[in-house]
């Protein structure tokens, strides 16, 4: 028996170690400068590159940021703080639940309130997209952080005549910060490489674009499209993309853990 | 300086359960008050009472009249500005993990917009050779974390923080019992020293302890205040059977 | 100290006097060197209660935010779909025809493809996700353990286009060329497996699908497993089991709501994924018994047609499809939360993000 459960293990692990393999081989092999530099060749063209892509997935984040991960934030010190009560259940429910909502939906919607309202694509309509999906995941693992810091330490600040505000802000947030900053950088990680809810709202450019009210491409995009294209030269680049992809989302994450660890004293 | 406090008809609930039961007590400037009672008796939520502390447990409540110096604790003065002038030290220590040392007894200032570097500097240096660790630590302010430092160097981190923010009233909520006999002896030391300009209230489960650095006790039992007097009264000839009966071990 | 502020104890009233404190003396004066010459207090001024009610209430504001947002996706779904909802109604559901040209909107066949793709993906992961956490849990060294853990979570990290991008160059050829001819073959009699190998097909999404949520099934039916009390495996061994019996009887009974809870998360996220699905499901939205068959899900129905709906009647049939992927998804998630609590105790199971 104790053969079998191992078995199962070797199973599961073949199919991710075959990906890894496969995408650091063809992606390696596919990247190069003008890959990096270049815009898209006209269909059927070989060379060019995804520097649009990878620009417009940037921008389409650093929106989604902005708006999500203070919302998110807040909505987490809500429940910390604050909502130790049936309203705080209901948004703690509703969190939960939308943390299942298939992306696709959230495209949708966010479709209707921004590209229906602009009468086009936009990387504004992506940003609010994945902003919705950043917001829950964010909200509950800040509240999650911030439940770990003692009572006595937010007592501490109340007796020194500290107001509640800025002892949430100051102290609770502060003793949370590379709890909170994970749980962040686990949402971004988890939106940066979707697709889905980029379909009808970023929609994919194949030139430069740097206005938010235009339709922009993205690196997930991209690779949908050319993985399902007939081009070799275009397969080559979808493999390219997807490594850059992931070591653009693992080397964000990295970042940040390193800033956060550097600003750490001593015995803390 | 310190200023007294009067409590009259004090009673305090956690939601339907009521903790403490018509407390009056007149507590004396410059002088150290130890409260005394077997646990579980109100003594420490009578202590976070005095600033408002009971309060921030969800569903606590309080009436009665609280006056320390001039002001009315539960009439018009935010708790807020009430916490300014009363410092709490509690039962373990706390301090900030993520701030330095020197970040920890400046944060009271700091945290309420004080921004006069050099003054900063002057006061933290002045609350922690008040506190007896300013030689202890004096290498390391900025380098190390509160949370670095022993229990004992921690709790007298604690009470510089608490004095930093200049109080007139330091409550201390049995500061000592988190702590080994010699952080022990060092705290009481420094009590002794700073009732020299602050009014004590200190809660402590240790009869020893109450006698040693208090004028004043009070005994508390089952949410009430059973004597109040001189120290030396309590403890050699207490007006109440049920004082006598704890001082002298016979339970609690 | 004025004398009405004496205290006024309840049960005892000693005689004011000696409370009056004898006067310091001189020479008790300061013990030590170290006093703080009393300056005038450094906060002065009122404390204004305004900043901490506004700012309470922007706290309250962004909580209430994430009800509004859910509100917004309900009211999005809802109006969106009503030109589709009023021309068909209930039939939507049962009727095969998808034709935008003739403006005829029917979702069976998505439907089916969902339903399809999603228990072929249970019945291949849900095994082996389990055999992976009790492997993890009760048998693996425990150097062994965090690498593990470490990698099966890497595999709910990858993108999922990176998976369909794999599964169009790796899977389906092996598909197409070892998996469907060997399965035709041997099961082919069952009427399951006949039909032309294309390698594009209901199985092939299914297996992808297994692939990406193993990872989500495991992890939580791992945070399940460790929280059975040792009393209760040490109880069965007690009795003289063995390690599998201890397993099957001491941690898997004991875990059973909460592993349950834990395949139907899986369900819920394989009913919702869209992007590998639609790279490899064959996009046709036909019922046909075989699974080697193309299909369609209702997801990817929405990735592919969504933005070329030309038609008001066309895009608000899709939106219904999206509304009803919505309503399965809460039900599905809401259903395997409540069983996972019963088990965690509350504790929102933390993989879940």
């Amino acid at each position: 028996m104790t053969g079998v459960s191992i078995l199962t293990v070797l199973i599961v692990l073949a199919p991710l170690f075959a990906i890894f393999a496969y995408l650091v081989y063809k992606g390696l092999g596919s990247i190069n400068l003008a890959f990096l530099t270049q815009t898209p060749k006209p269909v059927g063209e070989p060379g060019g590159g995804m520097a649009n892509a990878i620009a417009g997935t940037g921008v389409i984040l650093a929106i989604a940021s902005l708006l999500g991960v203070p919302l998110g934030i807040g909505a987490g010190i809500f429940l910390s703080e604050y909502g130790r009560n049936r309203y705080g259940d209901a948004v703690r429910f509703v969190s939960d639940v939308m943390n299942g909502v298939p992306s696709i939906v959230i495209g949708i919607v966010a479709y209707g309130l921004v590209v229906m309202r602009q009468k086009h694509f936009s990387a504004l309509a992506g940003g609010v997209a994945l902003a919705i999906m950043m917001i829950p995941t964010i909200a509950r693992t800040t509240e999650q952080m911030l439940l770990l810091v003692p009572q006595a330490i937010r007592e501490a600040a109340f007796g020194l005549g500290v107001s509640r505000w800025r002892t949430t802000l100051s102290i609770t947030l502060r003793t949370a910060t590379s709890g909170v900053i994970t749980g962040v950088m686990l949402a971004f990680a988890r939106v940066a490489g979707e697709t889905a809810p980029l379909l009808f709202t970023a929609f994919g450019n194949q030139f430069w674009n740097w206005r938010l009210d235009q339709p922009t491409a993205a690196l997930s995009l991209q690779i949908y499209t050319y993985a399902l294209s007939p081009f070799d030269d275009w397969h080559r680049q979808a493999w390219a993309g997807s490594l850059v992809l992931i070591v653009l989302i693992v080397s964000a994450v990295a970042a940040v853990r390193i800033v956060v660890r550097r600003g750490t004293l001593a015995g803390a | 300086m310190g200023v007294g406090i009067t409590v009259e008809h004090l009673n305090a609930f956690y939601g339907k359960t009521q903790a403490l039961f018509d407390i009056n007590i007149a507590v004396q400037a410059n002088h150290a008050t130890a409260l005394i009672g077997p646990s579980g008796c109100g003594k420490s939520t009578f202590i976070r009472c005095l600033n408002r502390m009971h309060e921030t447990i969800p569903e606590a409540r309080v009436d009665g009249m609280v006056r320390i110096g001039e002001f009315s604790v539960y009439n018009g003065t935010s708790a807020t500005q009430l916490r300014r002038r009363v410092g709490m030290v509690f039962q373990k220590p706390n301090p900030f993990p993520t701030m330095s040392i020197y970040d920890n007894v400046a944060a009271g200032l700091k945290l309420n917009g004080f921004r006069n570097r050099k003054q900063l500097d002057e006061i933290v240096q002045k609350s922690l050779h008040s506190s007896a660790l300013w030689d202890e630590v004096k290498d390391s302010l900025h380098k190390k974390s509160g949370a670095s430092l022993s229990g004992g160097q921690q709790q007298r981190l604690c009470i510089a923080r608490a004095l930093a923010v200049q109080p007139e009233v330091l409550l201390m909520d049995e500061p000592c019992s988190a702590l080994d006999p010699i952080s022990t002896g060092k705290i009481e030391e420094l009590i002794f020293q700073l009732k020299e300009q602050y009014t004590i209230v200190i809660v402590t489960h240790n009869m020893q302890q109450a006698a040693r650095v208090a004028e004043f006790t009070g005994f508390f039992l089952l949410g009430k205040m059973i004597e109040f007097d001189k120290t030396e009264k309590v403890f050699t000839n207490p007006s109440d059977k049920r004082t006598e009966d704890y001082v002298t071990g016979r339970f609690g | 100290m004025s004398n009405q502020a004496l205290p006024r104890p309840r049960f005892s009233a000693p005689d004011p006097e000696p409370r009056v404190p004898e006067q310091r003396s001189p020479e008790q004066g300061p013990k030590a060197a170290l006093k703080i010459e009393t300056t005038a207090p450094l906060l002065q001024g009122r404390v204004s209660e305004v900043p901490d009610a506004l700012f309470g209430w922007a706290m309250r504001l962004c909580g209430f935010a994430v009800v509004a947002l859910l509100g917004l996706i309900v009211y999005q779904l809802v109006v969106g779909s009503q030109l589709s909802w009023h021309a068909f109604g209930w039939k939507f559901f049962g009727q095969s025809d998808w034709n935008p040209v003739e403006d005829q909107y029917g979702a069976l066949p998505f439907i089916f493809g969902t339903l399809v793709s999603s228990l072929l993906a249970l019945l291949i992961a849900v095994p082996l996700a389990v055999g992976v956490a009790v492997f993890i849990t009760e048998m693996c060294p425990v150097g062994l353990r965090g690498v593990l853990s470490f990698t099966t979570e890497l595999l709910a990290a990858i993108p999922s286009v990176i998976y369909g991008l794999w599964a169009i160059f790796v899977l389906v050829p092996i598909m197409r060329t070892f998996v469907q001819p060997i399965l035709a073959k041997t099961l082919g009699w069952t009427g399951l497996f006949t039909g032309p190998a294309y390698g594009y097909s209901i199985l092939t999404a299914g297996i992808i699908l297994a692939i990406m949520i193993i990872p989500i099934i495991s992890s939580i039916t791992r945070e399940v497993l460790t929280v059975v009390p040792q009393h209760q495996r040490e109880a069965v061994l007690a009795l003289g089991a063995t390690r599998w019996e201890m397993i099957r009887l001491g941690v898997l009974r004991n875990a059973r709501a909460g592993i349950v809870g834990a395949i139907i998360l899986g369900l819920g996220r394989a009913l919702g994924e869209t992007m590998a699905v639609t790279m490899v499901i064959g996009n046709r939205p036909e019922i046909a018994k075989s699974l080697f068959a193309f299909g369609y899900s209702m997801a990817s129905v929405l990735a592919n047609e969504f933005s070329e709906a030309t038609g008001d009647l066309y895009l608000s049939a899709l939106i219904e499809i999206g509304l009803a992927l919505f309503l399965v998804t809460i039900v599905v998630n809401a259903l395997a939360r409540i069983m996972v609590w019963s088990v965690t105790r509350g504790q929102p199971a933390k993989s879940i993000a």
